[in-house]
């Protein structure tokens, strides 16, 4: 892989201080077309598990239209501060949290916020692909049905921009009837990313969508993440930091449920202001 | 650590030497045969309980086909029967004296059998209910008055026993059941053709009897139907909305870790006890009729919902959280989540335990006896709340009885509880499969 001039040099200061890691650098990226208004914003939010701090007192601003990724080491809180986004923690008997956290200027955990309507409005992609066992144009389906979408048509309109949208349209349209269970895995992610869009969310969570995907499959869904950039806002937890400076515009480093950095994604990795942010970027830990 | 130090020439001349630095390699290939041989072992011990249950079963099974096939058939004795017209009355057929008709055939064949006390004995040799059968088909053919048609009636139970080969002609007469003459009179009838043994359709069809050769097993049929219609209708509603109240929407608190706690305990509890409870509420308390369906049904429904409602939790536990949370992050409902995804995928599990707690019910006879389902009842059960016996009480009722017809025949009951048992399983399996296909 050739190296830019910048990069030479950001890896030379790094091997310097003992780094056994290249970074690299983000691409410029283009600014998004009226993106960038807050659409998440957590004033000091903490997640717990029962007395277990998971996520301690998280101010930031998530911007709309834009990619955010949350990067960190195993246990820090990546997931737990994703998932409290569309309220799945609540699946969690002992998970509460303090603070608060604004979706479009509504109290996310308010009381009478209706957390299905919610979910309905902040999708959410796993990271191993959970695709309902039933057909694929039932697994599409299945969101706008719930919402009321009755009309077979207008179905499979919705089925067909969908697939097309995570750019699995081409590879599943002659075989929409059979058990999605048989896809690989990579296909059966795309599918999951379809099914969600299917609901016409307005941001997209996904946590470690590419973790238990192979290098090929993980390309597809980086590429399908720079499509759909732009049009939502999209928040990505990744172990891989690479994955997180080629897709992101934003990146946050969480540390043990601290978040510790949170900056434009080509500053943090080549500029980071805090040092177990560079140690973290540079490889020193994992 | 023993075996670090435990060193053993290795083959070779300079073997002492090589052994300091024995290489990886040869401690695992040494360790190899050792962890085949354990896993052969293993594998043997399984062999060999699989072969012991067999065994088991094998020995079971032959023992009560071996001693229960035999009740399949019952001997009949051919009487040429005349309907003579001047006994008969066409007006009131029913009220005619068909017992006369059937001695009178008797006494037929044995014109040289005079006095009271032979004719009784001669008579004893035919079953007592040859007249009711006699006049069943009268009645269904009133065309026949008039006529002699040859007609076969059931033998007595001793008569059948000896003919099967179970009482031995050879012990003293005054030990056996038949005395000499009668055997001399059954005799007579082989050498004229007239006994036989024919498919014994009584036991199919018949309610309990006094008498074996009457005596049938189709009215514990259709108790334990009716009673088993209660259990299932009541038990596998309630025992699934339990399941799912308890596994998807209770709070976990004290009170339902309470509720779980004794649900667990309810399994466990010895069935009489579920008979002694239904006998204060449900007979003394609500008043319902005593050895009926209905109530039958009810205690045991009691008994088997702890098992159906431990095994769908069981069912619901294991549907892969990550279904739920794709179906609640497409923005269903908690209650969509439930019956759209997770219940589909349970429900095989549920209908096994179902049919597990369905089969344990089947062959449940304590509690019944409590209340009252251990009476002798003639008539085929109706409805749920006619007076009903079930099929492993009227096994235990005749394991009980002192006619060695009566062996056979529990035996015989046995092998269609079983066979009932057999296919509730093959229902179970072909209701999984099909639900499983759809998914
Ligand atoms: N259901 C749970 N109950 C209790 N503790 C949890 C639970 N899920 C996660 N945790 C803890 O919360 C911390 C953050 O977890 P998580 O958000 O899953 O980390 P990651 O950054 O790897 O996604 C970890 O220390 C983990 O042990
Ligand atoms: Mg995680």
């Amino acid at each position: 892989m050739q190296m830019t001039a910048e990069e030479r040099e950001v890896n030379k200061v790094a091997a310097k201080s003992g780094a056994n890691r290249e970074i690299f650098l983000p691409p410029e990226r283009e600014r998004v077309k009226d993106g960038g208004k807050p659409h998440v914003s957590a004033k000091n939010f903490s997640i717990f598990y029962g007395n277990f701090e998971a996520v301690k007192k998280v101010n930031a601003d998530i911007l709309s239209k834009y990619v955010t990724a949350i990067i960190g080491p195993s246990g820090c809180g990546k997931s737990t501060f994703l998932r409290a986004i569309n309220r799945m923690n609540d699946l969690i008997p002992s998970c509460y949290t303090t603070g608060t956290l604004m979706f479009d200027g509504e109290d996310v955990y308010g009381r009478y916020t209706d957390e299905v309507q919610l979910r309905k409005k902040i999708g959410m992609v796993f990271q191993k692909p959970n695709p309902f066992p039933k057909s694929i144009f039932d697994n599409i389906a299945y969101g706008p049905r719930l919402h009321g979408v009755k009309d077979k048509k207008m179905l499979e309109e919705v089925v067909e921009k969908s697939l097309r949208k995570a750019a699995l349209w081409d590879e599943v349209k002659d075989r929409l009837d059979r058990n999605a269970l048989g896809l690989s895995g990579g296909q059966q992610q795309r599918l999951c990313v379809a099914r969600t869009l299917a609901v016409e969310p307005e941001i997209l969570l996904l946590d470690e969508p590419t973790s238990a995907l192979d290098p090929k499959a993980t390309a597809k869904i980086e590429d399908l993440i720079e499509e759909l950039r732009g049009s939502y806002t999209i928040l990505i937890v990744t172990h891989n930091m690479q994955q997180a400076s080629r897709v992101s515009d934003y990146t946050m480093f969480y540390y043990e449920g601290d978040l510790v950095e949170y900056a434009p994604t080509k500053q943090l990795f080549t500029n980071p202001r805090d040092q177990v942010t560079e140690d973290y970027i540079t490889g020193r830990f994992s | 650590m023993s075996s670090q130090k435990e060193q053993r020439p290795v083959a070779g001349n300079r073997g002492y030497i090589r052994q300091k630095k024995e290489r990886t390699i040869d401690i695992v290939s040494r360790r190899l045969a050792q962890r085949y041989r354990k896993e052969k072992r293993f594998k043997l011990y399984g062999l060999f309980s699989i072969i012991l249950s067999t065994v088991f079963l094998a020995v079971l099974l032959t023992s009560i086909v071996s001693n229960g096939y035999s009740a399949f058939f019952q001997t009949y004795i051919k009487l040429d029967v005349t309907l003579e017209s001047t006994m008969l009355d066409r007006e009131n057929l029913g009220k005619s004296d068909f017992q006369g008709i059937i001695k009178q055939s008797i006494t037929k064949l044995y014109p040289e059998v005079a006095d009271r006390k032979s004719k009784r004995e001669l008579y004893a040799l035919f079953s007592s209910g040859a007249a009711f059968q006699l006049r069943e088909t009268v009645m269904k053919n009133p065309g026949l008055v008039g006529k002699t048609i040859p007609y076969w009636v059931p033998a007595d139970d001793d008569v059948d026993m000896l003919m099967k080969g179970h009482s031995k002609r050879g012990v003293p007469e005054n030990e056996r059941r038949l005395d000499d003459r009668q055997l001399g009179w059954i005799d007579k009838l082989v050498d004229q053709n007239r006994i036989e043994k024919k498919f014994n359709v009584t036991f199919f069809t018949a309610g309990d009897s006094r008498e074996p050769e009457l005596a049938g097993i189709w009215g514990a049929v259709k108790g334990s139907f009716f009673t088993l219609l209660v259990t299932l209708a009541l038990s596998f509603p309630i025992g699934i909305a339990a399941a799912v109240y308890l596994e998807e929407f209770a709070p976990k608190n004290l009170a339902t870790d309470f509720i779980e706690v004794n649900i667990n305990n309810l399994a466990a509890v010895p069935s009489i006890v579920f008979g002694l409870l239904g006998l204060a509420v449900f007979l003394n308390f609500f008043g319902m009729p005593r050895s009926t369906s209905l109530v039958g049904g009810l205690v045991l429904m009691l008994m088997t919902l702890p098992t159906i409602i431990i095994a769908s939790r069981a069912a619901l536990k294991a549907v892969p959280p990550s279904i739920r949370e794709a179906a609640l992050g497409v923005g269903s409902s908690k209650m969509q989540m439930v019956s759209n995804h997770v219940l589909p995928l349970a429900l095989p599990g549920m209908l096994t335990g179902t049919i597990i707690g369905m089969a344990q019910a089947l062959g449940e006879t304590a509690p019944l006896l409590m209340i009252g389902m251990v009476a002798f009842i003639v008539d085929i059960p109706g409805g749920f709340t006619d007076p009903a016996a079930v099929m492993p009480v009227q096994i235990y009722l005749w394991a009980d009885s002192p006619e060695r017809a009566f062996l056979e025949r529990t035996s015989a009951a046995i092998m269609v509880l079983l066979a009932f048992l057999i296919m509730m399983n093959a229902v179970a399996v072909i209701m999984r499969r099909r639900f499983e296909k759809r998914w």
